[in-house]
């Protein structure tokens, strides 16, 4: 089931976007997003589309892959349109039994349609190109003005640490459940509900095991002197180079040209 | 003094049962005195609960002393303003590989100790590949901890106690968790790295077979030292050792049986090749 979510899972390979800096990508990803809600009719979404498009094929990821990540919001995709199409009023296109279809509902659920799928192609190909460590990176530094009202550099830790811990737990929540189906217990059958509270011999183990480790790694944390962001110096800074500067360029005049769009349209 | 040094050192840990008012006091540390110089090799041997891991955390002062004093490098370990500078000069492996590593690439993980510490960016370069190189990870700095086995993982844990540039390391059971390879190799590590970077090495372990090699060995039971001396010599005294419940290695009892039963042959002999010479000479 986990396979499925290719939203959060790093493809290494070496291209243009896999080297610019992790802050580019976050930045940019949140203007796409931006951009898309500018977008108005198929001009902007053309725009929209040449420039995902551009990206991707600079990204070296395939295609496929990418879309495979979509498999996870088809659900939500059906719904969203679903409640578009029937709850917009206008002129009625189809009507049957309590339902309603308007011509206007039928517009605004592609609309949207595309807008979701835009929006998910959009930050997956941001974290297919980004290792979770670089993206914590990056958030620690964009969000460093705000240091004195969020501690900062503790989120970023905690975030890395998570990232770090989520293979070792899947692991040991197999190794767990093989010890209970040893002896047992029935994770498969029955109704949700059974099912549900087959999980509670699994979970309270976990959160146990959890517990543990996270008191181990702190007082390894402190025996190897760490003591929060303050004089600590980093083995990877985050430093501008002029790719990136193209990037941020590049970007802010895709998102011109989007509102001139919109405007001239 | 040395550059470990305690003296009357007691710990109590303190259980709080039903009634919060009166906890129960476990002695766990029941006054200690070592003095270890520096440069040194040393093992600290017993069985589970004879205290030798409180008195680990002693020496880089994640547990503070109830009685007592604990010296690191002529730092007492209870002066608050020395706490990171005690640190950074003794570092510390433990037992778990993967609940120490912090980062999710090999060499992150070994530069998170002098990030901690403020050292300059290039610098981190250099040391991180320099520790790689001493416990011979620099193959694998790319790659990820969790692809590694417990051996590699605790190697890269040393490493990470290493690039902090301390004078003693405390390996608090490093090979526990281990199959019998990974603890071989964890092991030629450490003894390198006493041997080529002159450290201070502080082994904590219970399989005697590790101890062999060390240039000076304490026994704790109960909280307190009961043996200390040479290898060779802590090995001479099988009946003691096993009521320390220590399990002897296979070839000394092996000897000490045979010396008891009118062999003609040394006191505590540590390997195989020793009995087979000792063996031969003696016909």
């Amino acid at each position: 089931m986990l396979k499925d979510i290719t939203i959060g899972q790093y493809y290494p390979a070496e291209s243009p976007i896999h080297r610019l800096d992790p802050r580019v990508k976050i930045v940019a990803t949140m203007i796409f997003i931006v951009s898309l809600f500018v977008a108005e009719g198929w001009a902007g979404y053309l725009i929209s589309a040449f420039f995902l498009g551009m990206c991707i094929l600079l990204s070296k990821v395939p295609f496929g892959y990418i879309v495979k990540g979509l498999k996870a919001i088809v659900i939500l995709l059906c719904i969203t349109m679903f409640f578009n199409m029937v709850f917009t009023p206008g002129d009625p296109l189809v009507q049957f039994w309590r339902i309603t279809i308007t011509v206007q509902g039928v517009r605004m659920a592609v609309k949207m349609g595309v807008r979701l799928i835009f929006l998910i192609i959009g930050s997956s190909l941001m974290t297919l190109t980004t290792t979770p460590n670089q993206l914590t990176n990056a958030i620690e530094r964009l969000l460093k003005p705000l240091g004195f009202i969020i501690p900062v550099h503790e989120i970023a830790m905690m975030m890395s640490i998570a990232l770090r811990f989520i293979p070792i737990l899947m692991e040991e929540t197999d190794k767990i459940m093989k010890a209970q189906m040893a002896r047992g217990a029935d994770f498969e059958s029955g109704n949700l509900v059974k099912k549900v509270r087959s999980m509670v011999p699994l979970l309270v183990p976990l959160f146990i095991s959890a517990f543990r480790r996270a008191n181990d790694l702190a007082m390894a944390m402190e025996a190897r002197c760490y003591h929060g962001g303050k004089g600590r110096t980093q083995m990877k800074p985050l430093v501008y180079r002029w790719p990136d500067y193209a990037a941020y360029a590049a970007v802010w005049g895709y998102l011109g040209v989007c509102i001139a769009v919109r405007i001239v349209l | 003094m040395g550059i470990i040094k305690t003296s009357k050192l007691i710990f109590d840990y303190l259980r709080y049962g039903e009634d919060e008012e009166h906890p129960e006091i476990n002695r766990a540390i029941d006054g200690v005195d070592i003095d270890i110089e520096p440069g040194r090799f040393i093992a600290i041997l017993g069985h589970n609960g004879s205290g030798k891991s409180t008195l680990a955390k002693h020496i880089n002062a994640l547990l503070a002393p109830t009685e007592g004093t604990v010296w690191l490098d002529q730092m007492d370990t209870r002066d608050e303003t020395h706490v990171w500078d005690i640190r950074q000069k003794a570092g510390m492996v433990f037992q778990n590989p993967d609940n120490q590593i912090i980062a999710t690439v090999v060499e992150e993980d070994v530069g998170f100790g002098p990030e901690n510490l403020g050292v300059p960016t290039p610098e981190i370069w250099k040391r991180v590949g320099e520790s790689l190189e001493a416990v011979g990870m620099k193959a694998y700095r790319k790659r990820s901890p969790n692809k590694l086995s417990g051996g590699q993982k605790q190697r890269v844990a040393i490493a990470g106690v290493m690039a902090m540039q301390p004078k003693c390391i405390i390996l608090d059971e490093p090979t526990a968790m281990l199959d019998p390879n990974g603890r071989k190799e964890v092991l030629k590590a450490v003894h390198r790295l006493n041997r080529e970077a002159h450290v201070t090495v502080l082994l904590i372990t219970h399989y005697m077979e590790e101890v062999t090699d060390a240039d000076y060995v304490y026994v704790m039971d109960h909280g307190r030292v009961v043996m200390q001396g040479e290898p060779r010599e802590i090995f001479s005294r099988v009946d003691e050792l096993k009521r320390y419940r220590l399990d002897v290695p296979q070839v000394t009892l092996l000897a000490y049986e045979l010396k008891k039963s009118g062999v003609p042959l040394p006191d505590g002999i540590l390997s195989t090749e020793e009995l087979v010479d000792a063996l031969c000479q003696s016909n």
